[in-house]
């Protein structure tokens, strides 16, 4: 049993990076993650922390000198939003490349321009191809829970990969709620200390990290980082399993909410799926069988497991905070693929809601199941939930 | 303070940090500098290196020139991931995980120095880390065939900014990054050249030792893209240096100290000659660029010799 404090999803973000007591966090303010590293500095000015934390000049030194700090051979996180993440992007993409096990927080907020400061996923969809390990939360127990999780399948040897945890902008970063919190001293335990078997601060054995790599082998860098990513589903149920121990809960790869008997199914990222459960009680309580299905592990992709999930639903809608301009949106294009193999397959419809941070209310996906349930489908067109007129 | 012998036999053989079997340019300076520059330290030194040159020629995989830890990450952030390299260093200190003392160089060219490495190296020495950031000075994006850099000098052709009809080259002085170091206030700033190795060698330990960040500028004439002899690199840097082109000074907690002063300052001439960025200045009705160079030039000596004179502390 933890304690329960009345915290916001960046304090979350923040609680679980005192008990992970990193080596290095580099921290650069943008809003909304600002929070986590503010409360993470108070930490540090207190000595409840003894990290060394650098607050750099840009996001672009953020991640640089995360990333140094890890090749050095550091436990390093910083955490990051929309703009920020965009000017990290060149060292996102070199981050899985060198092989390094950076866990940063991304509090998704919509990308410039129209500048906005309120949340989408369209910073995280813009980095789903760079070789990151994707994890999204609900709500600010799932972010506290998913960062300890993400330090221990990262930094695992069959592993070696950089991972971002979600969470949305203001909904959970700045919003308070409960949140359990488990013992220091368990929660230490489980995240360990990171080996130093490959750091260049073994001087004994010096490395060169980061050679220049012609077409004779470039090819098969990657293709040994894509089998690092496929072994991360192992991983994370190993690791899921154990963290278990502690809190005493499961760690799917998403969650099913009433999908049994489900005529109808919307499959929704983070914080809307807690708005989609209540439309999904609402809609049950008249008498329709519906269900939700919640991606948390977005990369890599549980496309069987997913397939398995919704083979037996009649139709899907896929809810998307963020577009692919000219091209299906990300989560929708994911699900499309991955019920492609059947031979039943379900109908689907992709929806595009709350960009920008616009709210989505429960009326407005008891509306998409009754939409769904009638059969109104539109596969090759999206449709969009509160936009004006 | 070793002997230019003494410096050799530590820069050769299987033990020095830096081996042979690199890919540099016949007649490149780059080899000397980084060989001398990592010389001097007397302890394990951490290599962080901007994309260029130095990069491109010592690591093609699977084979390094690096017989000390080395990492590369991207072209404009050599500081910073020193500065993380760093903080590393210092944590993983206080918690009692490593126990080696060590040295951290940051080292890069020009261009990912003056231009797009600029901000990052600001902010690390900003912050103070303790580190050393090197520059390899070749004058522009010497990697990629010569394009214009914040480290070109007035008058020169490059591919970005050729000499034409109505062009002289580059119609903007140099960056003097040297001075903008300095206004960080750090314990150590040096301007070196690749042809004076006990210069050069005592600077760099001078860096190393600091407390605190230390930027050491060392001129690396380019044989490729200036267009010279491959015989002639030292040759030309000497040249820089006596012509005052490039003089060879510090800045030790603030205060200035000029290295070397010629007696009889050679015409810039004497420098321009031979290198084809500058072949367009020797053609009739180019005397007044070559007028105006030989002027900044005077008048930067001048204003050195006054800053040094006066004691005033950067």
């Amino acid at each position: 049993m933890g304690v329960r404090k009345a915290i916001t999803g960046a304090e979350a973000a923040a609680e679980a990076m005192r008990q992970i007591n990193p080596d290095v966090v580099v921290a650069y303010p943008i809003t909304p993650q600002t929070p986590i590293v503010e409360q993470f500095a108070k930490y540090v000015a207190d000595g409840i922390v003894d990290t060394e934390m650098v607050p750099v000049e840009s996001e672009h030194s953020a991640m640089s000198a995360t990333v140094g700090a890890e090749a050095a051979g550091a436990r390093a996180m910083s955490a990051t939003s929309s703009q920020g993440l965009a000017l990290m992007w060149e060292i996102v993409a070199a981050t899985p490349g060198l092989r390094l096990p950076v866990v940063i927080s991304l509090v998704n907020r919509a990308l410039s321009a129209p500048i906005n400061i309120h949340c989408d996923h369209s910073d995280v969809m813009g980095v789903t191809t760079l070789g990151w390990i994707q994890i999204f939360s609900e709500n600010a127990q799932e972010v506290y829970e998913n960062l300890l999780l993400a330090i221990r399948v990262a930094e695992d040897t069959r592993v070696q990969l950089p991972a971002m945890v979600n969470q949305d902008g203001f909904i959970t970063s700045h919003a308070v709620e409960p949140v359990e919190i488990f013992d220091d001293a368990l929660v230490r335990k489980f995240v360990g200390v990171r080996s130093l078997n490959r750091a260049l601060l073994d001087v004994e054995h010096p490395k060169s990290v980061g050679p220049l790599v012609l077409p004779d082998y470039y090819f098969e860098f990657k293709r040994a980082q894509e089998q690092a990513m496929s072994k991360v589903f192992e991983v994370y149920r190993e690791v899921g399993t154990e963290l278990s121990a502690i809190t005493g809960k499961q760690y799917p790869f998403f969650e099913t909410y009433r999908t049994d008997d489900a005529e109808a199914v919307v499959v929704v990222l983070n914080s809307a799926a807690g708005t989609a459960k209540v439309a999904v009680d609402a809609v049950r309580a008249q008498g329709k069988k519906v269900g939700m299905l919640k991606p948390i592990l977005f990369r890599p992709f549980p496309y069987s497991e997913v397939r398995d999930a919704l083979r037996h639903v009649p139709v899907v809608g896929i809810l998307d905070r963020s577009m692919d301009f000219g091209a299906y949106a990300p989560v929708y294009s994911e699900f499309r693929n991955a019920l492609w193999e059947l031979d039943k397959k379900p109908a689907t419809q992709s929806y595009i809601y709350g960009l920008g941070g616009r709210d989505i209310m429960t009326t407005e996906i008891e509306a998409v199941f009754e939409e769904l349930l009638s059969g109104n489908l539109d596969p090759e067109h999206q449709r969009y939930i509160g936009l004006r007129g | 303070m070793p002997t230019l012998q003494e410096i050799a036999l530590k820069t050769a053989g299987v033990d020095a940090r830096i081996v042979s079997g690199h890919r540099m340019c016949a007649g490149c300076g780059i080899g000397a500098v980084i060989k001398n520059v990592l010389a001097a330290s007397d302890k394990p030194v951490i290599v962080l290196n901007a994309t260029g040159c130095l990069e491109v020629v010592t690591t093609i995989y699977p084979f390094t020139a690096w017989n000390t830890p080395w990492m590369h990450l991207t072209f404009e952030n050599a500081a910073a991931v020193a500065a993380g390299v760093e903080s590393a260093y210092k944590s993983l200190k206080r918690r009692g995980r490593i126990e080696s003392d060590i040295n951290i160089l940051a080292v890069g060219g020009d261009g990912g120095t003056y231009d797009i490495g600029f901000q990052a190296l600001s902010g690390a020495l900003e912050r103070k880390h303790n580190f050393m950031y090197l520059v390899y000075d070749n004058e522009g994006y010497m990697n990629t065939g010569n394009q214009r850099s914040g480290a070109t000098p007035f008058g020169a052709s490059t591919t970005t900014v050729p000499a034409g009809k109505f062009s002289f080259g580059k119609p903007q002085w140099r960056k003097n990054l040297v001075e903008i170091a300095a206004a960080h206030r750090i314990p150590y700033v040096g301007q070196a050249a690749v042809h004076n190795t006990l210069d050069l060698y005592k600077k760099a330990q001078k860096g190393f030792n600091a407390d605190g960040p230390a930027v050491l500028a060392v001129l690396q004439p380019c044989t490729t893209n200036w267009s010279f002899d491959p015989a002639l690199t030292m040759q030309y840097s000497k040249l820089a240096v006596e012509t005052n082109f490039w003089p060879l000074y510090e800045i030790e907690s603030g205060v200035v100290h000029i290295n070397t002063k010629p007696s009889n300052r050679k015409p810039i001439e004497e420098f321009l000659k031979g290198q084809s960025r500058f072949k367009h200045l020797f053609r009739a009705g180019n005397e007044h660029i070559i007028a105006e160079m030989q002027k900044m030039i005077d008048d930067e000596w001048a204003r050195l010799l006054k800053i040094e004179e006066s004691g005033i502390q950067f």
